[in-house]
């Protein structure tokens, strides 16, 4: 039983360490950021912090009052792995905290079992990256999202294979997590619907990096299209085999890939590749082109759902001041009426707490850079 | 037919890289008995440390095949030098342990060795600079390319070379003779520390090739890329009958070859039933088939009593 | 000093008594004192804990007591979570209730058990593992895509809103007279401590002496009359069911299972508990689970405990948490191989053989 003492000491003294730092006068804002730290989806976590960081240091720099009161933000960042039952845990630790609102988490998997939890906490929860449609269905009122759902996104894409692309054969691949079986069954769905034929649906998973037999067995099948509903680190190396196994077709993919490691790991093969995000483009907007590069001083590159982050962040401090307070119950109506605009293009709630009419950007691999298609 | 020529060439490859790594499973087994969790791992440092090497001389202007073998040729030395650490460390005093204990020790070494790349390298994918120029070749509609070609002969060699070493000089000798009775073999003046060390040290070599032959065919390496590896070769070491060199060369290109056949052939086999999803699912049906019917693996010996 | 009070204490009438009534007492007020002390995060974390110590003691039956060492354990929680998913949801609409679902989740495990243990009777040791890992691997992809043809599993997206544990009418979800997690927690206790029971009961029965003879000499036991197979099958089937007890309770206390709870990596967790506990030994094994479950928890506050000794933090707080627990596992396994408290026979024995080895 030494090891409880030795845990008790350690999480009185953690504790000690929080309410140092509350000590000052202001009303103190707590955020919550939640994303995987480590194992293989760190890289995208640490993006999203980061992207909640900086908008927190931002509003801290310009001064913040809610209501009459001068107001700090404070950043709460916990690692959920990536895993459902870990994420319940950052939740209630959150939850515990008395956070003010969440911004996470960042997979659907993980996002969806801690959506119960901030609901029966009643504090608010803006997700920068879950697309899965069961998010937003299970009449939470504390959850929202930024990003488009699977099927916002799985119809724009579909509309713009059949029609722009004019897509006869398409060929669909998807990596079994529950975003990219999301997305490429939304996909399928809408193709079908637009009077497109699916040839091959073949899977893989988000650990794979040969591609080689599906790619063999889908190039039997001649699409015009290949579409695949999955991340960067599958989505590169696949991009290079379909190359080098002479598939052509053109490579069509979605947010996961959508990234500037996809052109560095891709390398050449990555020219000519479509991939959409949701959104408006960054650089077209004078805020937006002011958040890259304050971002990429600060941070590097943005990986990808920075902005997303940084975007919900702001919204939810928006809708504190709007309010006049930073208490999750007094301001949840004020968000979900919000309208404002943003560094990603406008921003408002549907009933449900998806992103309303949400824009979706076509891009397109030219010399090296995503190069945003009309 | 060309199309199944192509999953025979994939397959090959694949295989190829899964052989290599296996190689390193059945050593250690061979000798310790001990599944070196770890071993994944050291594929991935070797896969690191040359592409370091590798980013430092892009610029340097040196040929690229040369700057390449530089990369290897850092990372071999390297990689054993952490094989002989991890066996020093977190193996040998646990030498007379129940056979779980290891086990768990090797788990915790994969753990540290995963945390301390993504501390050292950083949480993003690192790509494999353009250095070689890649050339394609086609065998009646199927392709090959040059990376490809290179990574099957020198698996092949190196599968060779360790077969005479283990089987005819004096050192390999030693080997089989530890791996059989280790205090035996030690009345016979062989020196089994130093033996079990060595054979670490070579395994690790192995995998740094492996780490970056991986590397130079899919141009991505990351901190996270040894475990699953590890896991598919070890599945092959087992499949082909642990323990034994050539059951894990074997065994590696069969499991590459049985994978692509699947992922290729499933869906059209079960009307669309099972695809490509079931993968992974077919390579293991197929383990557990053979294991049924030949418990110690295909050219595993039979009747071998293992507590 | 401590051992002469404990003597002494020992010495005293009633002192078994005494005891238990004092541990009964810390279990029933543990969650109200870890709430008060640590937050209500630490009760969630208790909750897991009790979760675990059921897995933990499931899959030691298999590899502590009958000594087969078992890679894919988590293929039984995923069955049973999965069963008490896909019947007490709003996804197929069956909403069966709470003391149907759970033995329903029990069985059904208990039969996977069977059906793994059947074909690999005749293996041994690493080739046991490798199939084993490769049986659990089978159960998750097959979880993972059977949303088509017919939506069984929900695939990727796993199944939601699963309906809270429920006994004779009261949802455990709701905060009653307690808030949920204080229910979960005395329900996992009770379910915790029938568990306990029924190995301790087992261990010391015909059965459990069966095992421990196929565990040290499988000939030996055969010749001395033991249907090996049956028994080996038993103790698939009985730790399978552990397994998938856990699971339902699992299903039902989180409202949501997807595949990514049942990767490998969980499987080589439960069994890192029962060998860093003390394999075979059931208070080392739910001792391993409790520090197992708390010890990753507890490294979250390694970010604020840097700030409070440094002034700031040096290294990225969740860089360093799961290094650190790697670097535990290594070492407590090479300072105390036998476990952190191992079963005093098997010390002994273990003893022995290091001196054997020293000579």
């Amino acid at each position: 039983m030494r090891l409880k003492k030795s845990l008790l000491l350690l999480a009185l003294l953690s504790a000690g360490a929080v309410s140092q730092q509350t000590i000052a006068g202001d009303l103190v804002i707590k955020i919550g950021s939640a994303a995987p730290l480590t194992g293989p989806q760190a890289l995208l976590g640490k993006d999203n912090e980061n992207g909640v960081k900086l908008a927190i240091e931002e509003i801290n720099a310009a001064g913040l009052t809610i209501g009459k009161t001068k107001a700090k933000v404070e950043l709460l960042s916990e690692d959920d792995q990536a895993d459902p039952r870990a994420a319940t845990i950052v939740a209630q630790k959150f939850v515990d905290q008395q956070v003010n609102g969440v911004i996470g988490h960042l997979n659907s998997g993980a996002t969806i079992p801690a959506s119960k939890i901030y609901n029966d906490a009643g504090i608010v929860q803006i997700s920068p990256s879950a697309t899965a449609i069961a998010y937003t269905a299970q009449g939470y009122k504390t959850a929202f999202r930024v990003m488009t759902n699977d099927s916002q996104q799985g119809l724009a894409l579909a509309n713009y294979a059949v029609k722009n692309l004019k897509a006869k054969n398409i060929a669909i691949i998807d990596d079994r997590t529950a975003y990219g079986q999301g997305l490429a069954d939304e996909f399928e769905k809408d193709a079908k619907a637009a009077g497109a034929a699916i040839v091959a649906r073949e899977y893989t998973n988000d650990k794979a990096v040969d591609f080689t037999a599906i790619i063999t067995s889908i190039k039997g099948k001649k699409p015009d299209v290949v579409f695949f509903a999955g991340m960067t680190p599958q989505a590169a190396p696949m991009m290079r085999q379909i190359v080098g196994l002479q598939l052509k077709a053109q490579f069509l993919s979605a947010d996961g890939a959508k990234t500037p490691e996809f052109i560095k790991l891709a390398g050449g093969a990555a020219e000519g590749a479509i991939a959409s995000s949701p959104g408006v483009v960054l650089e077209q907007s004078a805020n937006g082109k002011a958040f890259a590069a304050k971002f990429e001083k600060k941070f590097g590159k943005i990986q990808n759902y920075a902005p997303y982050a940084y975007e919900a962040t702001l919204t939810l401090i928006e809708a504190m001041k709007v309010a006049g307070s930073a208490d999750p119950a007094k301001y949840q109506p004020f968000l979900a009426k919000i309208s404002r605009n943003g560094v990603l293009g406008p921003i408002a709630f549907d009933a449900k707490g998806d992103i309303k009419n949400g824009a979706v950007t076509l891009y397109q691999v030219k010399k090296g850079s995503w190069v945003a298609l009309p | 037919m060309d199309i199944f020529l192509q999953q025979l060439i994939n397959g090959l490859v694949s295989g190829s890289i899964y052989a290599i790594v296996a190689l390193g499973y059945t050593l250690v087994y061979g000798i310790l008995r001990l599944i070196n969790f770890a071993h994944g791992e050291i594929v991935m440092l070797g896969a690191m440390i040359a592409l370091s090497v590798i980013g430092l001389l892009t610029d340097s202007g040196l040929p690229g095949l040369l700057i390449v073998s530089l990369g290897l040729l850092c990372a071999i030395p390297c990689c054993m030098l952490i094989g002989y650490l991890i066996e020093r460390i977190a193996y040998r005093p646990l030498r007379h342990a129940p056979s779980l204990t290891p086990l768990i020790t090797a788990i915790g070494v994969s753990i540290v060795l995963q945390n301390l790349a993504m501390m050292i390298w950083g949480k993003e994918f690192i790509s494999f600079p353009p250095l070689i120029d890649v050339q394609y070749f086609s065998i009646s509609e199927a392709t090959i390319n040059s990376v490809q070609i290179f990574i099957v002969i020198v698996s092949t060699l190196m599968m060779t070379g360790l077969n005479y070493l283990v089987n005819k000089t004096k050192l390999g000798n030693a080997m089989r003779a530890t791996a059989q009775n280790a205090e035996v073999a030690g009345l016979m003046g062989v020196n089994a520390n130093t033996i079990i060390s060595l054979t670490f040290v070579i395994g690790s070599a192995l995998a740094a090739v492996a780490g970056m032959m991986v590397t130079m065919n899919y141009n991505v390496a990351h901190y996270d890329m040894g475990f699953m590896l590890g896991l598919k070769a070890f599945t092959a070491a087992v499949l082909g009958g642990i323990g034994n060199l050539r059951g894990a060369m074997f065994g590696g290109i069969l499991l590459g070859i049985i994978e692509s056949m699947g992922a290729g052939y499933l869906g059209t086999l079960t009307n669309g039933m099972f695809g490509s999803n079931y993968q992974d699912v077919f390579a293991f049906f197929t383990l557990i088939g053979v294991l049924i019917f030949k418990p110690s693996g295909l050219l595993g010996k039979a009747g071998g009593e293992r507590p | 000093m401590v051992k002469k009070i404990l003597s002494a204490y020992c010495k005293l009438p009633y002192c078994k008594v005494i005891s238990s009534l004092l541990l009964g007492l810390v279990l029933l007020t543990l969650p109200f004192i870890t709430d008060y002390a640590l937050g209500r995060i630490w009760v969630r974390i208790l909750d897991f804990s009790l979760l675990y110590i059921m897995l933990a003691l499931g899959l030691n039956i298999v590899v502590g007591f009958a000594g087969l060492l078992d890679l894919g354990f988590v293929a039984f929680f995923a069955v049973g979570a999965y069963s008490y998913a896909i019947l007490g949801s709003p996804h197929l609409g069956i909403h069966l209730p709470t003391w149907l679902l759970l033995p329903i989740g029990t069985v059904l495990a208990g039969f996977f058990g069977i059906l793994l243990g059947t074909p690999t009777l005749k293996l041994r040791g690493d080739y046991l593992a490798i199939v084993t890992l490769g049986f659990g691997e089978i159960i998750r992809i097959f979880l993972n895509n059977l949303n088509a043809p017919y939506n069984l599993t929900g695939g990727p997206q796993g199944i939601n809103l699963i309906d809270p544990l429920n006994f004779g009418g009261i949802s455990l979800s709701q905060a009653g007279w307690f808030p949920a997690v204080y229910n979960y927690y005395y329900c996992f206790l009770v379910f915790v401590l029938l568990i306990i029971f029924t190995t301790h009961r087992l261990q010391y029965s015909r059965i459990g002496r069966a095992w421990v003879a196929i565990r040290e000499d499988e000939i030996a036991a055969q010749a001395m009359g033991i249907n090996t197979r049956n028994i080996k099958l038993l103790a698939f089937s009985m730790g399978a069911s552990f397994g998938g007890l856990g699971g339902g309770l699992f299903a039902g206390f989180q409202g949501f299972v997807s595949p990514e709870s049942f990767n490998l990596m969980e499987s080589v967790m439960i069994l890192c508990m029962i060998v860093l506990g003390g394999m075979g030994h059931i208070p080392g094994v739910i001792f391993g689970a409790i520090v197992l479950t708390v010890l990753p928890e507890a490294l979250r506050y390694l970010g604020p405990l840097q700030n409070n000794v440094f002034g700031k933090i040096l290294v990225d707080p969740a860089d360093l948490r799961m290094l650190v627990f790697g670097m535990a596992l290594i070492l407590v396994m090479l300072l105390r191989p036998a476990g952190l408290w191992p079963s005093p026979i098997r010390k002994q024995e273990f003893d022995e053989a290091i001196e054997d080895s020293n000579d």
